[in-house]
């Protein structure tokens, strides 16, 4: 089946260039950065995360997504996901594999990462977020293949299957909840102290994941003729609706314990995040401002039958969803940990063109893979 | 080829671990341990901050200890690296600066570091164990194993540690060559001159700080009830830095 990957429309091949030009700049960026240091990125000694670990978080949550697919198939046994299931589970392929990238290019000595396996070390939960994330691939790859694979050739999928089907889905709670965990134990950081950080890291996984999905679904049904269905939609949907009602609710609780309490040391870093600290400008009230109000108005809209039924506003919606969601944890989540610093001080911080750039590239190879596995679902599938 | 190096390496854990009990354990009786250094059960530093900020511009132990260790001088809050360095109280000790504080003390610049905690965070974080405690207590870096995750920064509650963004070698005035400088990408921080140790000799700082005849840092044994430390800490109230985090710092104040 991957020789369908070498066989396309002109518009195919135009896409696969587009995306390989994305990863040429990153190559090109990340060597620069490699030679030079990470001097050339926005981070500093107080802001010592950024861009690229908030980008692993947020991609985390995509990868772990599947499971909303997976689960009701599976274990429900509805049908009605029978033609997303797989481009769920292709969807988490990149998005592991993006993550495990952003990991890489955060590194200050990359070629020791190996290092991380050579001296094993369970008391950090970077150690186990590596072993979940890439048992995680590895259990996509292999599901998705397999199953797909019997699908083509018309025979039931192997029963040897359905175990590693099952564990899939508590893994893939399990890798957000242990990227949850690389911040909520630290007792240096009072922000992500927090116990409610996984259940929230999973709520917006899993409203921003599906969001995504969907949109890709109606990408696909409009640019290569192939149709999930509108009950599979109309599913996710609901979905979504009920992850962010949950995303929010889970904030308010955060937001009530953090300024009710009224312990400086927590209440400074949601000040920073939402006005500014000490009464003064920061750079993240204005996104996070917006990444609010966007995540009420999705709820208001996905609350209302009539708009999540109506397919353009259901798409307006997931946009709305993705957009605050990837503020908060793309870029609010991390910084805020780090400002103000230990010891009081505001150093803002905005990623460099270097970052964005070596992001487009990491984000432009998930986007390459995405596309050759989808392109290989939908030309198998179609001859059928 | 692959002996010397196993010798040298071996050499250099003696003489970076230090300690007569340890050296003795590396050397596998084939290297003796040359038995001046100094050993501690737990390593510990009082600052006297009624001294220290008599002195408000004094960088002295900054001076010796970045001298001495070849910490690069880089300018300006994003990069820059530092072991140890002044911080106004109000920073320090944040939980507890207060409307009535007396004036000099809020403005006073004491001298931070790393904390040497007893259950250091950094530590726990670290997924290649590059950041380790020895039995005496010091919390030291191993710069070959460091991947630069920077998981360690974000885990110390006190900033002490610096990444090096950029290659500190252009940034350091003089190379000493007792000690060696290091390589871009990778974690730094003060590690209580344990190199100085090894040889019988107290930390930097705290010389710099008695060649000057103020006396405010003082570092001894607090295993040892009747070290110059250990009766300084019965004899003053001293505080920690955030003590309520559990991470039972080594360095203790004197306010």
């Amino acid at each position: 089946m991957l020789e369908k990957i070498f066989i396309g429309s002109k518009r195919y091949w135009g896409l696969i260039f587009v995306l390989a030009a994305f990863v040429l700049i990153g190559v090109v960026t990340y060597a620069r950065q490699l030679t030079e240091g990470l001097t050339i990125t926005n981070m500093s000694r107080d802001v010592s995360w950024g861009f690229y670990i908030a980008q692993f978080t947020f991609m985390v949550g995509v990868a772990a997504s599947a499971v909303m697919v997976v689960l009701p198939y599976y274990l429900h046994d509805y049908k009605k996901f029978s033609k997303v299931v797989i481009l769920g589970e292709f969807l988490a392929v990149p998005s592991v594999i993006v993550c495990g990238l952003f990991i890489v290019a955060d590194m200050g000595q990359p070629m020791r990462v190996l290092n991380i396996i050579m001296f094993p070390t369970p008391s950090s939960p970077m150690f186990w977020d590596m072993l979940s994330l890439m048992g995680y691939l590895v259990l996509n790859l292999l599901v998705g293949f397999v199953t797909f694979d019997a699908e083509r050739k018309g025979i039931p999928a192997p029963k040897w299957i359905k175990f590693f089907v099952i564990v899939s889905i508590p893994w893939a709670v399990s890798i957000h909840t242990v990227t949850a965990f690389l911040y909520c134990g630290l007792e240096a950081r009072h922000f992500w102290l927090t116990a409610i950080l996984a259940p929230r890291f999973l709520a917006s996984a899993f409203a921003a994941g599906p969001s995504i999905l969907l949109l890709l679904c109606l990408l696909l049904r409009k640019v290569a003729d192939y149709d999930v269905g509108k009950e599979a939609i109309q599913k996710l949907g609901q979905i979504i609706t009920y992850a962010m009602i949950a995303n929010v609710f889970f904030i308010l609780l955060e937001l009530f314990t953090g300024l009710y309490a009224n312990i400086p040391a927590h209440l400074h870093h949601f000040e920073y995040l939402y006005v500014g600290a000490h009464g003064e400008y920061s750079v993240l009230a204005g996104p996070m401002t917006a990444s609010s109000v966007l995540a009420v108005l999705a709820v208001l809209m996905l609350l209302f039958p009539g708009f999540r039924r109506n397919q353009l506003t259901l798409v307006i919606a997931c946009i709305m969803v993705v957009t605050s969601l990837w503020i908060d944890k793309g870029l609010g989540m991390v910084v805020a940990g780090f400002v103000p610093s230990p010891l009081g001080y505001v150093n803002e911080y905005v990623p460099s063109a270097v970052e964005l750039l070596v992001g487009l590239g990491i984000y432009g190879l998930g986007a390459l893979i995405l596309t050759v596995l989808y392109k290989m679902v939908i030309s198998v599938r179609k001859e059928q | 080829m692959e002996k010397s190096r196993r010798r040298f390496l071996c050499a250099l854990g003696g003489t970076v671990i230090g300690g007569v009990p340890l050296a003795n354990a590396l050397a596998g009786g084939e290297y003796k341990a040359a038995g001046r250094g100094l050993a501690g059960d737990k390593w510990a530093m009082v600052i006297d901050v009624r001294k220290c900020i008599d002195r408000n511009d004094c960088k002295a132990c900054q001076d010796a200890c970045h001298q001495g260790h070849n910490v690069p001088k880089i300018e300006g809050v994003k990069d820059e690296i530092k072991w140890i360095w002044r911080e106004p109280y109000k920073n320090a000790f944040p939980d507890q600066a207060h409307d009535y504080t007396e004036q000099k003390l809020l403005d006073g610049q004491l001298p931070v570091l790393c904390n040497h905690c007893e259950h250091p965070a950094c530590v726990r974080v670290c997924p290649t164990q590059a950041t380790f405690k020895r039995d005496d207590g010091i919390v030291l870096m191993d710069m070959h194993r460091c991947i630069g995750c920077r998981y360690c920064m974000a885990a110390c509650p006190y900033g002490a540690r610096s990444f090096n963004f950029k290659d500190p070698r252009p940034f350091i005035a003089n190379i000493r060559k007792e000690f060696p400088t290091r390589s871009m990408g990778v974690v730094e921080k003060c590690n209580f001159c344990a190199e100085r140790l090894a040889k019988g000799k107290g930390p930097l700082c705290v010389e710099a700080c008695e060649k000057i005849n103020c006396g405010a840092l003082v570092f001894g044994d607090l295993g040892d009830k009747s070290s110059n430390v250990a009766q300084l800490l019965r004899k003053h109230n001293a505080i920690r830095r955030k003590p309520g985090l559990g991470t039972a710092p080594q360095v203790f104040y004197i306010v």
